[in-house]
């Protein structure tokens, strides 16, 4: 006999264990010693996935549907292959923001958005009441047959409803107290609960071991073991057809819509996200659990199958439900104490789940949807509160109650429609909705924010349109029409074969067409939507989230000053004076902080302020919380161009070397070229200087060896020397001259001159040797004189150069120069035409170089020294003006050259 | 590559061959009300392949690196 008040005995001992284990956790983790921080505790804590679906579902689902149950399990083992390229990113990423659910993780993706994290905390907390409700029938379905023990008639629907005589309300009442006792224990508002975790490994043990125990009795002790089980099963057609899978069209895409619920299940169900990312102590543990956690999958479901058979064969009657195989198996044995252990195992794995997902989800409402819209109403001051983790556990707490009572709601008006397995794949396919926010924002930056929250909102529609309504109408509580005719009877819009689909099974069918609608939604949003500065930041932050480990920046690069009181005063608010001081003097050893300083304007500091909330309150309502008291500027225009400008200065400094490398080069050839001049410099003066010193030195030889030459000769050749040494003076003088002006040593007498008298003094200079050669030579100047400043005798010079040059190269038989001055509105001009060889253009380019002489291929070299040009070209230079050659060559030369008019004169002309 | 590279890419390898050998059509090969060891041949198929896999998940994740990058640090 099995008393009622031993189960409530029993089943009391049993929480009051966990919560003890859990304050032990706990109190290991507060001095440091965490007892969860190792492979196996993360492993059995991911178990958690095996609630009282897998506890006592799974045999009903055997037993209905054969091997399908096994897909619930087989997606999960399939994503811990994945476990290195995706759940590590996730880990990775969370640990880094400190993402404190998968709300947060979502906001947080598509910059810190608000609205996101508020979508999916409602797409969570509706699309898990039905698993909740799931929970809550089996403990009390549960508790009912073992309260009838040893009987096990099917239980008789209580005509008449009284919600203080349910004990369904009761379990949900107690589970509520038991949730908030655990996850808000703490008057520190956490992210994590080392305690709870330990508490759901103990009991991923005992549901293990209680439905091992069960399995190895039913199938060993009642049965003569697996080969009996199956021959005996294979004789009933009815359990034979439970060797197969059905053979019609539907099989295919519920086995593999089902796997893939399960794979997205494992990572985005609320409780499995907190234990698996939330909850994980060390990433490297993930090594270790993706093949630890399936191998638990493989255990707790070896005796699924057995179980089903046992249950068909013995107790096989069509009235009794197969869900329960597990507990009427040993009570129909008379096993006294193997049904309190499977009660206590189911139990286990229920609570564990309601205990968590109920956790997971208050932090949700709390930190995503709460307190985002209490920090957004000004008048309630929140910010200044004093005592605000107080207000936190309070919202949880209320959050927890809340989600209980919802899902014993669902249970008493709608739980009745679905099975276990059915309820728990309605919710299923509620989490994956977040798959593609999730799993495509973490490999691509393009989705943006407006992509996630249509693709969400839309699969979403979908979810409750053809899962969550029709529940609600199969319990009666909407027309039954609507189910078979669709709304107002367009049959389009049934909602179990949306646009006339027919080929899926129910949940198939929903989950085709919200993934369909999710994707196409998100993907086409993003491509058509531009993301704000902070979402692309968030989106490479979270991408590239392997290469920006160990940065210090933040996308959140707080640009603003903060009083550091208020800070840390805000600080203590959230998370309590130890756990602030200890945080804030740990960054202090690491970059330092200026106590003395009031006023902060270190966004270093900032940042990790930010982050220090964002664990207890999620990155949404921290970043509200900073920017409430950081006075932000505005990014200015300075600091605009001052980023502009700094690659702008780097740009002009590589085009200034590539200048100043090609001036080198150019130098470097000049040189080269100097040196040469310099060389044809010296050997043409002593070529120049060496003929009247060889005639000097001949006519002197034949004077003093021949004695007896006649007077005449004499005189002549005394002539002769007199004339070259005359020559060798004005060729030196004239190189004498030439280095003065190169050198800048010339000394200038500038007066005011007239250039007509220049000109004038310099043919009359130059009359003689015009006169010799027979050359006309024609002066045309201006009635007026205007003035230019200058030095006359070194005008008069540079005029006599070019008139001597001018008669050097003139027609030898009937030259001809015309000199010419003209006035210009501001400059005169001068010049001096001939009509003798002319210059080649690539000669008139060289001319005026030292020494550079054209040489006439039939005249050879021209008399001179040819440094006239060069020393008129640097006088015209000195005088502001520029001498010039325009030239047709066998026609003769130009030269002429301008000089600025003196600026008295242009004064009084006007 | 690293040792951590190598190693995503060999689950994602097996995580291909779980989904091939998970499914139709490698699983309608074993879709017959027959027993095979005393127990019904889908069910022995699909716990073999499973453990397989989780094999397979053990070997490759536990693979140590092959040298150890020397430590700098001390």
């Amino acid at each position: 006999m099995l008393e009622t008040e031993t189960v409530i005995f029993a089943s009391l001992c049993y929480i009051g264990m966990l919560f003890g284990i859990a304050y032990y956790g706990d109190k290991r983790a507060d001095i440091g010693r965490s007892i969860i921080s190792n492979p196996y505790i993360y492993a059995l804590s991911l178990a958690v996935y095996c609630t009282a679906w897998t506890f006592y579902g799974s045999v009903g689902r055997a037993a209905s549907a054969g091997p399908a149950f096994l897909t619930i399990y087989l997606g999960p083992t399939l994503m811990a292959t994945l476990g290195w390229l995706v759940l590590k990113k996730i880990v990775r990423i969370s640990k880094v923001h400190r993402i404190t659910s998968i709300a947060d993780f979502i906001g947080s993706r598509y910059g810190k958005s608000m609205t996101l994290g508020g979508v999916v905390t409602v797409i969570a907390v509706l699309g898990i009441i039905p698993y909740i409700s799931l929970q809550l029938k089996a403990i009390s379905t549960s508790f009912l047959l073992i309260h009838q023990y040893p009987s096990i008639k099917p239980l008789s629907d209580p005509g008449g409803f009284k919600i203080w005589s349910d004990t369904t309300f009761y379990v949900a009442l107690l589970l509520a107290v038991f949730a908030t006792l655990f996850g808000t224990r703490n008057l520190e508002a956490t992210e994590r609960h080392e305690g709870l975790v330990a508490a759901i490994a103990i009991e991923s043990i005992v549901k293990l071991v209680a439905f091992l125990t069960v399995g190895i009795f039913v199938t060993f002790f009642i049965f003569d073991g697996f080969a009996d089980l199956s021959r005996k099963a294979l004789r009933s057609p009815e359990l034979r057809r439970l060797m197969t899978l059905p053979t019609d069209t539907g099989t295919f895409s519920s086995w593999i819509s089902h796997i893939f619920l399960s794979m997205m299940a494992i990572v985005f169900l609320p409780r499995q996200f907190q234990v698996m990312v939330v909850e994980n102590v060390n990433e490297k543990h993930l090594n270790k659990a993706i093949w630890l956690f399936p191998l638990y999958l493989v255990a707790i479901n070896i005796f699924v199958l057995p179980v089903a058979f046992a249950g068909m064969l013995s107790v096989g009657s069509s009235s009794l439900d197969a869900d329960m195989f597990v507990l009427t198996l040993p009570m129909a044995n008379n096993q006294v104490y193997l049904t309190l252990l499977v009660f206590i195992g189911g139990m286990s794995a229920a609570t564990g789940m309601v205990i968590l997902e109920s956790v997971a989800l208050s932090t949700m409402i709390c930190n995503d949807l709460v307190m985002p819209l209490l920090l957004h109403m000004p008048f309630l001051k929140l910010a200044q509160k004093k005592d605000l983790s107080s207000i936190l556990l309070s919202i949880r707490r209320l959050s927890i109650i809340s989600v209980l009572l919802l899902g014993y709601a669902y249970f008493h008006f709608a739980g009745e429609y679905y099975t276990l397995v059915s309820s728990g794949l309605v919710s299923f396919a509620a989490v994956a909705q977040f798959a593609p926010a999730l799993l495509i924002g973490i490999f691509w930056k393009g989705g943006t924010r407006t992509g996630a929250l249509l693709g969400l909102v839309a699969g979403f529609i979908i979810w409750f349109y053809t899962l969550f309504l029709p529940s609600l109408a199969g319990a009666g509580l909407m027309p039954q029409d609507f189910l078979a005719h669709g709304p107002y009877g367009i049959t389009l819009l049934k909602p179990f074969g949306l646009f006339g689909l027919n080929v899926f099974d129910r949940i198939t069918h929903a989950v085709f067409w919200s993934m369909l609608a999710n994707v196409g939604c998100y993907v086409a949003g993003s491509l058509f939507s531009r993301p704000s500065a902070r979402e692309h930041t968030q989106a490479a932050m979270f991408v590239d989230v392997y290469r920006y480990m160990g940065r210090v920046h933040d996308s959140s690069v707080w640009r603003g000053t903060a009083y550091l009181p208020d800070l840390v005063s805000m600080l203590e608010r959230f998370l309590g004076r130890k756990r602030t001081e200890a945080a804030l003097d740990n960054y202090a050893m690491t970059y330092g902080i200026n106590w003395d300083q009031s006023l902060t304007r270190d966004p270093g500091l900032l940042n990790h302020i930010e982050k220090l909330l964002a664990g207890a309150i999620g990155s949404a309502s921290a970043r509200v919380m900073v920017a409430s008291l950081v006075k932000e500027e505005p990014l200015g225009i300075e600091e605009v161009m001052g980023i502009l400008d700094e690659t702008r200065q780097a740009i002009i400094y590589s085009r200034e070397l590539e200048r100043a490398t090609a001036e080198l080069r150019a130098a470097n050839q000049r040189l080269q070229e100097l040196d040469r001049m310099k060389d044809e410099f010296i050997s043409t003066v002593s070529h120049e200087l060496r003929t009247p010193l060889t005639a000097i030195r001949s006519l002197a030889e034949i004077l003093h060896d021949y004695t007896d030459t006649t007077s005449d000769r004499q005189q002549e050749f005394t002539g002769i020397i007199i004339r070259e040494t005359q020559r060798l003076t004005r060729l030196i003088t004239q190189v004498l001259d030439f280095q003065k002006l190169e050198s800048g040593r010339t000394p200038w007498s500038i007066t005011s001159v007239d250039l007509k008298d220049v000109v004038e003094d310099a043919v009359s200079a130059t009359s003689q040797i015009v006169n010799d050669r027979k050359i006309q030579m024609q002066v045309h100047l201006p009635e007026i004189s205007r003035p230019v400043e200058g030095d006359r005798d070194q005008l008069i010079r540079a005029m006599v150069n070019l008139i001597s040059n001018a008669v050097k190269f003139c027609d030898p038989d009937q030259g001809r120069i015309d000199i010419r001055l003209g006035y210009d509105a501001d400059r005169l001009v001068v010049s001096v035409m001939d009509n003798g060889i002319g210059i080649s253009q690539a000669d008139q380019m060289k001319i005026f170089d030292k020494f550079q002489q054209v040489v006439d291929p039939i005249r050879g070299r021209p008399p001179g020294t040819g440094l006239g040009l060069s020393i008129t070209r640097q006088i015209i230079r000195h005088h502001n003006g520029e001498l010039r050659v325009t030239s047709t060559p066998g026609k003769g030369a130009t030269f002429y050259f301008s000089l600025p008019l003196e600026e008295r004169t242009k004064k009084l002309d006007r | 590559m690293t040792r951590d590279k190598i190693n995503g890419r060999r689950l994602v390898g097996l995580f291909l061959l779980g989904m091939l050998l998970f499914n139709f059509p490698l699983l309608s090969l074993f879709n017959r009300p027959i027993l095979v060891l005393g127990i019904p041949v889908l069910y022995l198929y699909l716990f073999a392949v499973w453990s397989l896999i989780i094999l397979l998940i053990l070997i490759i994740s536990s693979s140590k690196p092959e040298t150890q990058l020397p430590d700098h640090r001390g």
